[in-house]
């Protein structure tokens, strides 16, 4: 792993391992908070941030946390960003602390940030730690920024608040539907572009547990099983 | 008696956690292939959203709010969680080993699960009694089921249908979640 270059770690990112649209991790807030561009930006932004807070912390202690409690060491340290995050927003930015409202404390559970710190930021260098929390971060940020701009020029008529103008506006986009209807698109548009057979379902990857779970890949093995004998 | 029947009501159809509230995606798409396990995954979140809902909610009243520190909430809920799926496994696994067999699967994939968190959170951001808590966690749990045992026969059919390769998998699966999630809209008007 430590041999690819530096460059690599932060644009893997980007598309080649985005988080949302390629490994399918984060939906909940990636459908949740899309309604309008702005609030995309704003919740990537937040999540970057504590992205890249809790890979550098975790890195830097990655020696001196005991492998059995790393998990609960990592929620509390992603847990601590999340509160410091949701009192800076608070105070300077109280209509994107309004809007993103829930979806703020739910950071701590986001599958991106405690998938990282278990996947990477414990086995890589602080340096490295940093550049994929950036590129990560930025990528998630890229894709609810493309989910809230359509929804909200589809649904509203409207791109960060100006009006379009447009002669047609389908309220449905803005609605939970639209979230779902919206992402399946991209992530079609996506595999259509990479030429690369999507993903059957969402895997044991998705879940934060993963590498700790007794039962990992169990849970689907049971559907899978079935869907042959079908 | 009827303010918690809406609540019920509400938390069950109209603020569904997986259709309405997106909360959940993950266990959502992942686990709901086959009724079975739809139905155990379902089991599996409502007994620990009513569990968590019963152990948060004193925590937060008889311990952060005397102390004033009612913003580590986030991080008390979470612990608390974990430590309390943790316990409960361990418990399942001892005495009651065919439940253990039948819902031992899904429980540790629910530690982290948003939508158990965020019950818990909903809870004190709404102000809700400790009844009213319960009512939350039950309804959000068998909503979550109804959710996941519903899209689990809809995605059985999506999967067997000859569609362009791009769409195979992921994407149709989530517009199917879309279809759904719109005729769940439907039951918006229920409490007027």
């Amino acid at each position: 792993m430590n041999k690819k270059s530096i460059s690599y770690e932060f644009l893997k990112g980007f598309i080649k391992e985005n988080p949302t649209l390629v490994m399918l991790l984060g939906m909940c807030p990636t459908l949740a908070v899309t309604t309008m561009a702005s609030n995309g930006i704003g919740m990537g932004l937040a999540t970057t941030f504590v992205l890249v807070c809790s890979n550098l912390v975790i890195s830097a202690l990655r020696k001196v946390i005991p492998a059995e409690v790393r998990l609960p060491v990592f929620i509390v340290i992603i847990a601590g960003f999340v509160t410091f995050i949701e009192f800076m927003l608070k105070g300077y930015m109280t209509s994107l602390y309004d809007r993103l409202g829930i979806f703020l404390s739910l950071i701590t559970v986001n599958c991106i940030i405690l998938g990282r710190a278990e996947s990477f930021a414990s086995k890589n260098s602080i340096f490295r730690s940093l550049l994929d929390g950036l590129g990560m971060g930025c990528g998630f940020t890229l894709a609810l920024f493309t989910m809230g701009s359509l929804r909200e020029i589809f649904g509203a008529g409207t791109w960060f608040g100006i009006d379009l103008n447009l002669p047609l506006q389908i309220p449905a986009f803005i609605m939970p539907a639209g979230g779902f209807f919206t992402l399946g698109i991209i992530i079609a548009v996506v595999y259509k572009i990479t030429d690369k057979k999507p993903p059957v379902l969402v895997g044991c990857a998705c879940c934060p547990i993963a590498s700790s779970c007794k039962s990992y890949g169990k849970c689907n093995e049971i559907s899978e099983s079935e869907g042959n004998a079908e | 008696m009827r303010e918690i029947l809406v609540i019920l009501v509400a938390a069950m159809l109209t603020d569904n956690f997986v259709l309405v509230k997106f909360m959940g995606i993950c266990p959502f798409l992942g686990v709901s292939k086959k009724l079975d396990s739809a139905l155990g995954m379902g089991a599996a979140v409502t007994f620990v959203m009513v569990s968590a809902s019963l152990c948060t909610y004193p925590v937060y009243t008889f311990i952060l709010v005397p102390l004033g520190l009612e913003y580590l909430k986030t991080v008390a809920f979470i612990l608390l969680i974990a430590a309390f799926v943790q316990l409960i496994e361990m418990v399942i696994h001892k005495k009651i080993p065919a439940l253990y067999s039948a819902l031992g699967v899904f429980l540790p994939l629910i530690t982290t699960n948003c939508a158990v968190l965020g019950v818990t959170i909903l809870n004190i951001d709404n102000g809700f009694t400790l009844t009213q808590s319960l009512i939350n966690g039950l309804g959000g749990g068998l909503g979550f089921t109804i959710a996941l045992v519903i899209f689990s026969s809809v995605r059985s059919r999506v999967e067997k249908s000859d569609i362009p390769k791009a769409f195979k998998g992921v994407p149709s699966t989530l517009i199917a979640a879309s279809i759904v999630s719109l005729s769940f809209m439907g039951f918006s008007g229920l409490l007027t």
